[in-house]
């Protein structure tokens, strides 16, 4: 397992790599000059070059790559050129609605959609497997935006259950603090659920196909025992997959979603920052946010090898 | 006389297999729609979407972008079908007219998308010096989050139509590169493409006669989900105000617009939302469909 760790971890290095230029790229794809689209129309050269030099960006294209290098691993992602605050703190500032709702969006849709999965493929094509696919099918389809917006006007203005807007703090109360973040995780999870039923309902089918499940059946064993204890045991690792592979559509579903609900996170940060073309904090951000993203797909794969020692070659 | 009789028959023989393959064919095609009733179904969908898009002057009561054709955040009546927005545009014409951004933005990046991924990919596949190089770089981009480096790509180059055709098939291309290497890879190991080189076949020869008829199939798959990607992350991108540019009726525009009075006006949202989803419903019905009937061993995945 060790080396199969060290390995996972070293293929990382290209891939971080990568991100690093491209994010390093990013300021220098705009056409024209990114110090005046920034400084404004009103900005005089002066000011203009303050800017240019505060960001280095009056240095050889080498160097600024050579710096920004430096600069990410040391851990600083330089400052807003707006409110001059560290890229690292408006994050840091952010982050507690936009990891909540994800958290909990997450637990909410595996709870929710590997039952469903497991029902669907243990009742193959009969009414119980097609609703469970039908809702699985319109899930992909459906936008997260729109599910939040349709949400709000049936949970918080028909029936007031729920705000319609904003998030309260955990520390302001367990029960308001629920309340705020169940709207938008329910936005958010739909997706995730409609991959993870879907992926579960096509692995259990696989598996019930083995000779094992049959023998476990023949030899008297409950269907209770047989789906969980034989079959999904074996049909969890691609689950554990889609689970990773959704953590994209859960960052994008993310960045809509606060917007629909008008929720102070990560997502509303950068969608700020790109209004504003606030070039530092889109670049942050976006790493930050990516290299979270390989963390968690790293931590699935080691979890894959984990589960099935086969593919810990 | 007797050789008459049979340049006939081989003529008549000609025409009959001509006719009986088309036959066949389109048999064929039958009944895979009649087993396969969800492919139907997104490609009725998608048909629809086509022509309101096609026929969206005769469609729609008023022109898209006409102000105060009836009162302001008019709930749907008889007279405006899905009410009218803030500055009284009829939300039923600008739905119609928001088909033809979307569809337009799928069509440009789906073929962007395939035309890039495969030219990468076979490079790729075929030169093992740029296949290191290509592959890392494909690798790193697809660590990206899509929707975070296709909103930072629009940002960045500005808001326009084009620049969100470039940013979404910037994302959707490292998917489809990865096919179409792995088709390549696999592919030049065969015995037929072995023996076409050992006969002297140019490169060129094998791509068209051996590589392409085997990237059809996969392709066709990933292009009708690339297609569905795009016109959702096109819609997010332009409901954030980071799409294409206001004046241009489109279905994330007119969410955009309504995001703030969603309380008020529920229809501004309802029904361009609606039109969206069913358009994605209908492509991935469709891909599902397509999947499951020229990749037998993938049924049921994904």
């Amino acid at each position: 397992m060790g080396r199969y760790t060290l390995q996972r971890l070293l293929a990382m290095i290209p891939v971080l790599l990568v991100v690093a230029v491209v994010t390093f790229s990013l300021i220098h794809l705009t056409p024209g000059d990114p110090v005046a689209l920034m400084a404004g129309d009103e900005a005089t050269p002066e000011q203009k070059e303050a800017i240019r030099k505060d960001m280095g960006l009056d240095k050889p294209i080498y160097q600024q790559l050579i710096i920004y290098f430096a600069d990410i691993l040391r851990g600083d992602l330089g400052e807003s050129i707006f409110s001059k605050f560290k890229v690292t703190e408006l994050i840091k500032q952010r982050l507690e609605p936009t990891l909540f709702i994800a958290l909990f969006s997450q637990i909410v849709s595996i709870i929710i959609a590997i039952p469903l999965g497991i029902l669907a493929a243990w009742k193959a094509n009969t009414w119980v497997d097609r609703v469970v696919m039908i809702i699985a099918v319109l899930g992909l389809a459906i936008p997260s935006f729109w599910l939040g917006a349709n949400l709000i006007w049936l949970f918080a203005v028909k029936l007031p259950w729920f705000p319609a807007f904003g998030y309260v703090p955990i520390s302001e109360g367990i029960l308001p603090w629920i309340k705020s973040i169940t709207l938008p995780s329910i936005s958010v999870g739909f997706i995730s659920a409609a991959l993870i039923a879907r992926m579960t309902r096509a692995s259990m089918l696989e598996v019930l196909r083995e000779d094992y499940v049959r023998t476990a059946r023949a030899k008297g064993l409950g269907e209770q025992a047989v789906l969980l204890g034989h079959a999904f045991k074996n049909a969890s690792i691609p689950v554990v997959t889609i689970i990773g592979i959704g953590i994209a559509g859960l960052v994008s579903g993310l960045v809509v979603t606060e917007a629909v609900f008008g929720i102070p996170g990560v997502g509303r940060l950068i969608v700020d920052a790109v209004n504003r073309r606030d070039y530092p904090v889109i670049q942050g951000v976006i790493l930050m946010v990516t290299v979270a993203y390989v963390l968690i797909n790293l931590i699935v794969d080691l979890i894959y090898g984990y589960l099935d020692p086969r593919i810990r070659y | 006389m007797a050789i008459d009789e049979r340049s006939i028959d081989t003529a008549a023989i000609g025409r009959r297999s001509f006719w009986e393959r088309n036959r066949e064919r389109l048999n064929a095609f039958q009944l895979t729609l009649r087993h396969n009733p969800n492919m139907a179904i997104g490609l009725f969908i998608l048909l629809i979407a086509v022509l309101m898009a096609i026929f969206a002057p005769v469609i729609a009561t008023d022109p898209p972008k006409e102000l105060f054709t009836e009162p302001r955040l008019q709930a749907p009546s008889m007279d405006a079908y899905f009410g009218t927005d803030s500055v009284g545009r009829d939300v039923y014409s600008r739905t119609i007219y928001g088909s033809r951004l979307s569809l337009a933005i799928g069509a440009s990046v789906t073929v962007l998308t395939i035309i890039s991924g495969v030219v990468i990919g076979i490079v790729s596949g075929y030169y093992k010096l740029a296949d290191n190089i290509v592959m890392r770089f494909m690798d790193g981009l697809m660590a990206f989050p899509s929707f975070l480096l296709a909103i930072a790509l629009v940002a960045l180059l500005g808001a326009s139509f084009q620049n969100v055709v470039i940013a979404l098939s910037v994302v959707e291309t490292p998917r489809v590169v990865r096919i179409v290497r792995g088709s390549v890879l696999s592919l030049r190991e065969r015995q037929y493409v072995e023996g076409a080189l050992a006969v002297g076949a140019r490169p060129l020869r094998i791509l068209f006669t051996h590589i392409f008829p085997n990237l059809v199939a996969p392709l066709t798959v990933q292009a009708t989900f690339v297609f569905a990607l795009a016109i959702l992350v096109e819609a997010g991108l332009s409901f954030l105000g980071a799409g294409v540019p206001p004046d241009i009726p489109s279905w994330g525009n007119m969410m955009g617009d309504a995001n703030l009075l969603k309380q008020l006006a529920p229809w501004m949202i309802f029904f361009p939302g609606l039109f969206l989803s069913l358009t994605v419903l209908g492509a991935n019905l469709l891909g599902d469909g397509l999947r499951d009937t020229l990749d037998p061993r993938l049924r049921g995945t994904g």
